[in-house]
Protein backbone atom coordinates (compact mmCIF):
# COMPACT_ATOMS: atom_id res chain seq x y z
CA UNK A 1 0.00 0.00 0.00
CA UNK A 2 1.57 3.29 1.42
CA UNK A 3 4.83 3.98 0.43
CA UNK A 4 6.18 6.09 2.79
CA UNK A 5 3.32 7.40 5.36
CA UNK A 6 3.04 10.96 5.05
CA UNK A 7 2.68 13.03 8.09
CA UNK A 8 -0.69 12.91 9.80
CA UNK A 9 -0.44 16.59 10.13
CA UNK A 10 0.44 17.03 6.38
CA UNK A 11 -2.74 15.03 6.01
CA UNK A 12 -4.76 17.32 7.92
CA UNK A 13 -3.04 20.87 6.56
CA UNK A 14 -4.07 19.52 2.96
CA UNK A 15 -7.38 19.94 3.36
CA UNK A 16 -6.85 23.82 4.31
CA UNK A 17 -4.74 24.66 1.06
CA UNK A 18 -3.08 22.79 -1.03
CA UNK A 19 -6.13 20.45 -1.58
CA UNK A 20 -8.89 22.81 -0.36
CA UNK A 21 -12.76 21.03 -1.21
CA UNK A 22 -13.76 24.26 -2.84
CA UNK A 23 -10.79 26.63 -3.75
CA UNK A 24 -8.75 24.20 -5.28
CA UNK A 25 -10.71 20.73 -6.32
CA UNK A 26 -14.73 22.99 -7.22
CA UNK A 27 -16.30 20.25 -4.81
CA UNK A 28 -19.62 21.04 -3.17
CA UNK A 29 -20.43 24.50 -4.54
CA UNK A 30 -24.34 24.00 -4.22
CA UNK A 31 -24.25 24.56 -0.38
CA UNK A 32 -21.26 26.60 -0.98
CA UNK A 33 -23.09 29.10 -2.58
CA UNK A 34 -26.80 28.65 -1.24
CA UNK A 35 -26.46 28.90 2.39
CA UNK A 36 -23.52 31.37 2.53
CA UNK A 37 -25.57 34.24 2.87
CA UNK A 38 -25.11 34.86 6.58
CA UNK A 39 -21.90 33.82 8.19
CA UNK A 40 -23.96 31.30 10.90
CA UNK A 41 -25.74 29.67 7.76
CA UNK A 42 -22.09 29.18 6.61
CA UNK A 43 -21.06 27.90 9.80
CA UNK A 44 -23.67 25.33 10.66
CA UNK A 45 -23.86 24.23 7.11
CA UNK A 46 -19.91 23.64 7.70
CA UNK A 47 -20.85 21.81 10.58
CA UNK A 48 -23.34 19.30 9.37
CA UNK A 49 -21.42 18.66 6.14
CA UNK A 50 -18.43 18.34 8.64
CA UNK A 51 -20.40 15.43 10.55
CA UNK A 52 -21.57 13.46 7.63
CA UNK A 53 -18.06 13.40 6.37
CA UNK A 54 -16.27 12.13 9.52
CA UNK A 55 -18.93 9.52 10.52
CA UNK A 56 -18.98 8.16 6.68
CA UNK A 57 -15.55 8.27 6.73
CA UNK A 58 -14.94 6.17 9.94
CA UNK A 59 -17.57 3.72 8.75
CA UNK A 60 -16.61 3.56 4.92
CA UNK A 61 -12.60 2.69 6.35
CA UNK A 62 -13.98 0.25 8.84
CA UNK A 63 -16.07 -1.24 5.81
CA UNK A 64 -13.56 -0.88 2.84
CA UNK A 65 -12.52 -4.92 3.09
CA UNK A 66 -15.92 -5.85 3.20
CA UNK A 67 -18.10 -3.64 0.40
CA UNK A 68 -17.35 -5.53 -2.98
CA UNK A 69 -15.77 -3.13 -5.06
CA UNK A 70 -19.20 -3.41 -7.78
CA UNK A 71 -21.66 -1.96 -5.49
CA UNK A 72 -19.57 0.33 -3.84
CA UNK A 73 -20.94 4.14 -5.03
CA UNK A 74 -24.74 2.90 -4.41
CA UNK A 75 -23.18 1.73 -0.66
CA UNK A 76 -21.23 4.66 0.04
CA UNK A 77 -24.25 6.78 -1.02
CA UNK A 78 -26.76 4.61 1.21
CA UNK A 79 -24.04 5.22 4.41
CA UNK A 80 -24.10 8.91 3.65
CA UNK A 81 -27.54 9.09 3.45
CA UNK A 82 -28.32 7.60 6.54
CA UNK A 83 -25.65 10.21 8.67
CA UNK A 84 -27.44 13.26 6.48
CA UNK A 85 -30.70 11.78 7.95
CA UNK A 86 -29.14 12.11 11.52
CA UNK A 87 -27.35 15.50 10.64
CA UNK A 88 -30.97 16.82 9.51
CA UNK A 89 -33.18 15.43 12.56
CA UNK A 90 -31.26 16.87 15.01
CA UNK A 91 -31.26 20.35 13.15
CA UNK A 92 -34.84 19.98 13.31
CA UNK A 93 -35.09 19.25 16.82
CA UNK A 94 -32.66 21.34 18.59
CA UNK A 95 -31.67 24.62 15.83
CA UNK A 96 -35.14 24.52 14.06
CA UNK A 97 -34.10 28.07 13.03
CA UNK A 98 -31.06 27.49 11.42
CA UNK A 99 -32.93 23.80 10.06
CA UNK A 100 -35.72 26.20 8.51
CA UNK A 101 -32.71 28.87 7.24
CA UNK A 102 -30.91 25.85 5.06
CA UNK A 103 -33.68 24.52 3.93
CA UNK A 104 -33.42 21.50 1.46
CA UNK A 105 -29.69 21.88 1.56
CA UNK A 106 -29.76 20.12 4.29
CA UNK A 107 -31.04 16.87 2.88
CA UNK A 108 -28.61 18.04 -0.61
CA UNK A 109 -25.71 16.81 1.49
CA UNK A 110 -25.93 13.99 0.33
CA UNK A 111 -24.83 14.59 -2.87
CA UNK A 112 -22.34 16.50 -1.88
CA UNK A 113 -19.54 15.61 -3.83
CA UNK A 114 -16.97 16.13 -1.09
CA UNK A 115 -17.99 13.44 0.53
CA UNK A 116 -18.62 11.13 -1.90
CA UNK A 117 -14.92 12.12 -3.80
CA UNK A 118 -12.80 11.90 -0.12
CA UNK A 119 -14.80 8.18 0.18
CA UNK A 120 -13.88 6.63 -3.28
CA UNK A 121 -10.36 8.31 -2.96
CA UNK A 122 -9.42 8.36 0.79
CA UNK A 123 -11.42 5.95 3.36
CA UNK A 124 -11.28 3.14 0.76
CA UNK A 125 -8.33 3.15 0.60
CA UNK A 126 -6.87 3.88 4.51
CA UNK A 127 -7.48 2.98 7.52
CA UNK A 128 -9.91 4.81 10.41
CA UNK A 129 -7.10 6.98 12.38
CA UNK A 130 -6.23 8.72 8.77
CA UNK A 131 -9.17 8.78 7.89
CA UNK A 132 -10.93 10.68 10.09
CA UNK A 133 -8.16 13.10 10.09
CA UNK A 134 -8.38 13.45 6.03
CA UNK A 135 -11.84 14.06 7.14
CA UNK A 136 -11.74 16.50 9.79
CA UNK A 137 -8.86 18.17 7.85
CA UNK A 138 -11.46 18.40 4.43
CA UNK A 139 -14.13 19.11 6.62
CA UNK A 140 -12.16 22.56 8.44
CA UNK A 141 -11.17 23.71 4.74
CA UNK A 142 -15.01 23.34 3.86
CA UNK A 143 -16.33 25.14 6.76
CA UNK A 144 -13.28 27.91 6.31
CA UNK A 145 -14.14 29.11 2.50
CA UNK A 146 -18.07 28.45 3.89
CA UNK A 147 -17.25 31.48 6.77
CA UNK A 148 -15.26 33.63 4.73
CA UNK A 149 -17.79 33.36 2.19
CA UNK A 150 -20.78 33.97 4.44
CA UNK A 151 -18.95 36.76 6.23
CA UNK A 152 -17.95 38.97 3.07
CA UNK A 153 -21.77 38.23 1.55
CA UNK A 154 -23.36 39.19 5.13
CA UNK A 155 -20.93 42.12 5.58
CA UNK A 156 -21.90 43.87 2.53
CA UNK A 157 -25.21 42.63 2.35
CA UNK A 158 -26.58 43.58 5.42
CA UNK A 159 -23.51 45.15 6.65
CA UNK A 160 -23.31 42.73 10.00
CA UNK A 161 -21.60 39.87 10.72
CA UNK A 162 -22.99 36.97 12.89
CA UNK A 163 -25.78 39.56 13.36
CA UNK A 164 -23.73 42.22 15.19
CA UNK A 165 -23.28 45.39 13.52
CA UNK A 166 -19.99 46.31 12.11
CA UNK A 167 -20.78 48.82 9.47
CA UNK A 168 -22.56 52.10 10.45
CA UNK A 169 -25.54 53.63 9.20
CA UNK A 170 -23.48 55.56 6.50
CA UNK A 171 -22.93 52.45 4.86
CA UNK A 172 -26.08 51.10 2.14
CA UNK A 173 -26.14 47.77 2.27
CA UNK A 174 -25.87 46.28 -1.41
CA UNK A 175 -28.89 44.15 -1.79
CA UNK A 176 -27.21 41.86 -4.69
CA UNK A 177 -24.52 40.46 -2.28
CA UNK A 178 -27.11 38.31 -0.34
CA UNK A 179 -29.49 37.29 -3.18
CA UNK A 180 -27.55 35.02 -5.60
CA UNK A 181 -25.72 36.89 -8.06
CA UNK A 182 -23.24 38.14 -5.46
CA UNK A 183 -22.61 34.40 -4.34
CA UNK A 184 -21.10 33.64 -7.72
CA UNK A 185 -18.97 36.98 -7.88
CA UNK A 186 -17.67 36.77 -4.51
CA UNK A 187 -17.07 33.19 -5.23
CA UNK A 188 -15.22 33.86 -8.16
CA UNK A 189 -13.06 36.65 -6.36
CA UNK A 190 -12.36 34.17 -3.71
CA UNK A 191 -11.32 31.54 -6.43
CA UNK A 192 -9.06 33.85 -8.61
CA UNK A 193 -7.50 35.47 -5.14
CA UNK A 194 -7.15 31.43 -4.23
CA UNK A 195 -5.13 30.80 -7.41
CA UNK A 196 -3.27 34.10 -7.31
CA UNK A 197 -1.83 33.84 -3.66
CA UNK A 198 -0.75 29.87 -4.63
CA UNK A 199 1.09 31.43 -7.92
CA UNK A 200 3.07 33.93 -5.48
CA UNK A 201 3.78 31.06 -2.84
CA UNK A 202 5.50 28.81 -6.24
CA UNK A 203 7.35 31.51 -7.20
CA UNK A 204 8.99 32.40 -3.48
CA UNK B 1 -52.83 27.36 -17.26
CA UNK B 2 -51.60 26.91 -13.61
CA UNK B 3 -49.43 23.88 -15.08
CA UNK B 4 -48.07 26.32 -17.72
CA UNK B 5 -47.14 29.04 -15.20
CA UNK B 6 -45.39 26.50 -12.96
CA UNK B 7 -43.23 25.28 -16.25
CA UNK B 8 -42.19 29.22 -16.88
CA UNK B 9 -41.83 29.90 -13.25
CA UNK B 10 -39.47 26.45 -12.81
CA UNK B 11 -37.50 26.70 -16.16
CA UNK B 12 -37.12 30.39 -16.17
CA UNK B 13 -37.64 32.63 -13.17
CA UNK B 14 -36.90 30.40 -10.09
CA UNK B 15 -34.47 28.63 -12.13
CA UNK B 16 -32.48 25.90 -10.74
CA UNK B 17 -29.20 26.89 -11.35
CA UNK B 18 -29.05 30.17 -11.33
CA UNK B 19 -31.12 30.96 -8.07
CA UNK B 20 -31.28 27.75 -6.24
CA UNK B 21 -27.42 26.88 -6.90
CA UNK B 22 -28.64 23.23 -7.83
CA UNK B 23 -26.23 21.61 -10.77
CA UNK B 24 -23.53 23.61 -10.26
CA UNK B 25 -20.98 20.98 -10.86
CA UNK B 26 -21.67 19.94 -14.32
CA UNK B 27 -22.81 23.33 -14.95
CA UNK B 28 -19.05 24.25 -14.24
CA UNK B 29 -17.78 20.97 -15.70
CA UNK B 30 -19.62 20.38 -18.78
CA UNK B 31 -19.98 24.03 -19.97
CA UNK B 32 -16.75 23.88 -22.05
CA UNK B 33 -18.60 23.29 -25.92
CA UNK B 34 -22.40 23.95 -26.64
CA UNK B 35 -22.87 20.68 -28.25
CA UNK B 36 -21.84 18.64 -25.17
CA UNK B 37 -23.80 21.43 -23.08
CA UNK B 38 -26.85 20.23 -25.43
CA UNK B 39 -26.13 16.19 -24.90
CA UNK B 40 -25.51 17.23 -21.40
CA UNK B 41 -28.77 19.47 -20.37
CA UNK B 42 -31.31 17.18 -22.37
CA UNK B 43 -30.14 13.89 -20.32
CA UNK B 44 -30.68 15.64 -17.08
CA UNK B 45 -33.91 17.09 -18.57
CA UNK B 46 -34.81 13.40 -19.52
CA UNK B 47 -33.83 11.98 -15.77
CA UNK B 48 -35.08 14.66 -14.40
CA UNK B 49 -38.91 13.91 -15.64
CA UNK B 50 -38.51 10.28 -14.96
CA UNK B 51 -37.56 10.71 -11.57
CA UNK B 52 -40.25 13.31 -10.49
CA UNK B 53 -42.90 10.48 -11.50
CA UNK B 54 -41.21 7.79 -9.71
CA UNK B 55 -40.30 9.71 -6.18
CA UNK B 56 -43.69 11.02 -6.30
CA UNK B 57 -45.37 7.40 -6.12
CA UNK B 58 -42.59 6.26 -3.97
CA UNK B 59 -43.30 9.24 -1.58
CA UNK B 60 -47.25 9.09 -1.56
CA UNK B 61 -47.92 5.49 -2.38
CA UNK B 62 -44.82 3.64 0.09
CA UNK B 63 -43.42 5.98 2.46
CA UNK B 64 -46.41 8.18 3.53
CA UNK B 65 -48.89 4.96 4.13
CA UNK B 66 -45.86 3.41 6.35
CA UNK B 67 -44.71 6.23 8.28
CA UNK B 68 -41.49 5.71 6.97
CA UNK B 69 -40.93 9.43 5.78
CA UNK B 70 -37.46 9.02 7.82
CA UNK B 71 -36.15 7.18 4.79
CA UNK B 72 -37.09 9.42 2.45
CA UNK B 73 -33.30 10.78 1.78
CA UNK B 74 -32.04 7.33 1.70
CA UNK B 75 -34.73 6.12 -0.64
CA UNK B 76 -34.50 9.26 -3.31
CA UNK B 77 -31.45 8.58 -3.52
CA UNK B 78 -31.30 4.93 -4.06
CA UNK B 79 -34.29 5.43 -7.04
CA UNK B 80 -32.25 7.94 -8.42
CA UNK B 81 -29.36 5.93 -8.49
CA UNK B 82 -30.56 2.44 -9.94
CA UNK B 83 -32.94 4.91 -12.41
CA UNK B 84 -29.73 6.82 -14.05
CA UNK B 85 -28.40 3.02 -14.76
CA UNK B 86 -31.77 2.01 -15.86
CA UNK B 87 -31.75 4.85 -18.57
CA UNK B 88 -28.46 4.23 -19.46
CA UNK B 89 -28.94 0.77 -20.20
CA UNK B 90 -32.43 1.57 -22.26
CA UNK B 91 -31.07 4.18 -24.21
CA UNK B 92 -27.90 2.10 -25.37
CA UNK B 93 -30.32 -0.65 -26.28
CA UNK B 94 -32.45 1.25 -27.78
CA UNK B 95 -30.64 3.97 -29.83
CA UNK B 96 -26.46 3.42 -29.97
CA UNK B 97 -25.84 6.57 -31.33
CA UNK B 98 -27.84 8.88 -28.73
CA UNK B 99 -25.80 6.64 -26.28
CA UNK B 100 -22.66 7.30 -27.80
CA UNK B 101 -23.28 11.53 -27.63
CA UNK B 102 -24.19 11.29 -23.86
CA UNK B 103 -22.12 8.40 -22.93
CA UNK B 104 -19.73 9.53 -20.17
CA UNK B 105 -22.42 12.10 -18.79
CA UNK B 106 -25.14 9.39 -18.20
CA UNK B 107 -23.60 7.49 -15.13
CA UNK B 108 -22.58 11.57 -14.05
CA UNK B 109 -26.12 12.58 -13.48
CA UNK B 110 -26.68 10.40 -9.80
CA UNK B 111 -24.48 12.78 -7.95
CA UNK B 112 -25.94 16.12 -9.86
CA UNK B 113 -28.26 17.73 -6.91
CA UNK B 114 -30.42 19.56 -9.02
CA UNK B 115 -32.04 15.73 -9.18
CA UNK B 116 -32.38 15.31 -5.80
CA UNK B 117 -33.19 19.10 -5.24
CA UNK B 118 -36.45 18.53 -7.26
CA UNK B 119 -37.69 15.40 -5.51
CA UNK B 120 -37.31 17.35 -2.35
CA UNK B 121 -38.74 20.39 -3.54
CA UNK B 122 -41.56 18.36 -5.10
CA UNK B 123 -41.89 16.88 -1.60
CA UNK B 124 -41.75 20.36 0.27
CA UNK B 125 -44.21 21.78 -1.79
CA UNK B 126 -46.65 19.48 -1.67
CA UNK B 127 -47.28 18.71 -5.26
CA UNK B 128 -49.93 16.62 -7.22
CA UNK B 129 -48.30 13.90 -9.13
CA UNK B 130 -48.91 16.26 -12.48
CA UNK B 131 -47.41 19.17 -11.36
CA UNK B 132 -44.41 17.13 -10.02
CA UNK B 133 -44.26 15.96 -13.57
CA UNK B 134 -44.36 19.70 -15.32
CA UNK B 135 -42.08 20.56 -12.42
CA UNK B 136 -39.39 18.45 -13.72
CA UNK B 137 -40.10 18.89 -17.37
CA UNK B 138 -39.41 22.81 -16.54
CA UNK B 139 -36.59 22.22 -14.42
CA UNK B 140 -35.08 20.52 -16.79
CA UNK B 141 -35.32 22.79 -19.59
CA UNK B 142 -33.69 25.38 -17.31
CA UNK B 143 -30.87 23.52 -16.54
CA UNK B 144 -30.40 22.92 -20.46
CA UNK B 145 -31.29 26.85 -20.67
CA UNK B 146 -28.92 27.82 -18.44
CA UNK B 147 -26.65 25.05 -19.70
CA UNK B 148 -25.60 26.18 -23.37
CA UNK B 149 -25.88 29.62 -22.61
CA UNK B 150 -22.79 29.47 -20.27
CA UNK B 151 -21.26 27.42 -22.93
CA UNK B 152 -21.83 29.87 -25.26
CA UNK B 153 -20.20 32.23 -23.40
CA UNK B 154 -17.42 30.24 -22.65
CA UNK B 155 -16.91 29.63 -26.30
CA UNK B 156 -16.53 33.32 -26.88
CA UNK B 157 -14.42 33.57 -23.52
CA UNK B 158 -11.36 31.39 -24.98
CA UNK B 159 -10.69 34.42 -27.16
CA UNK B 160 -10.61 36.64 -24.43
CA UNK B 161 -7.34 37.47 -22.29
CA UNK B 162 -8.24 36.80 -18.95
CA UNK B 163 -5.79 37.41 -16.10
CA UNK B 164 -4.52 34.41 -15.29
CA UNK B 165 -5.63 33.36 -11.68
CA UNK B 166 -9.02 33.66 -12.97
CA UNK B 167 -8.85 31.33 -15.66
CA UNK B 168 -11.23 28.27 -15.32
CA UNK B 169 -13.54 28.55 -12.37
CA UNK B 170 -12.60 31.63 -11.57
CA UNK B 171 -14.42 33.22 -14.65
CA UNK B 172 -16.87 31.09 -14.94
CA UNK B 173 -18.48 32.23 -11.82
CA UNK B 174 -18.06 35.80 -12.66
CA UNK B 175 -20.12 34.83 -15.86
CA UNK B 176 -22.25 32.78 -13.83
CA UNK B 177 -23.03 35.89 -11.45
CA UNK B 178 -23.82 38.27 -14.25
CA UNK B 179 -26.12 35.52 -15.88
CA UNK B 180 -28.14 35.47 -12.50
CA UNK B 181 -28.04 39.15 -12.22
CA UNK B 182 -30.00 38.80 -15.69
CA UNK B 183 -32.33 35.94 -13.97
CA UNK B 184 -33.12 38.13 -11.63
CA UNK B 185 -34.91 40.39 -14.35
CA UNK B 186 -37.31 37.80 -14.88
CA UNK B 187 -38.72 38.01 -10.57
CA UNK B 188 -41.56 38.98 -10.29
CA UNK B 189 -42.80 37.86 -13.75
CA UNK B 190 -45.29 35.46 -11.75
CA UNK B 191 -45.47 35.25 -8.38
CA UNK B 192 -46.14 31.72 -7.01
Amino acid sequence: MAKTPTPLSKEFLKGLWNENPILRMLLGLCPTLAVTNSAINGLSMGLATTFALLCSSILISLLRKIIPSQVRIAGYIVIIATFVTVADKFLAAYLPEISKALGPYVPLIVVNCIILGRQEAFSSKNGVGRSIIDALGMGSGFILVLLVLGSIRELFGSATIFNLQILGDWFNPWMIMILPPGAFLTLGLLIGLGNWLNERKVKI
Amino acid sequence: MNLLLLFISAAIVNNFVLTYFLGICPFVGVSKRVSSAVSMGLAVMFVMTITAAVTWLIYHLLLVPYHIEILEYVSFILVIASLVQLVEMFIKKVSKPLYDTLGIYLPLITTNCAILGLALFSVLRDYSFVESLVFGIGAGAGFTLALVIMAGIREELELSNIPKPFRGAGITMIVAGSLALAFMGFAGLISM
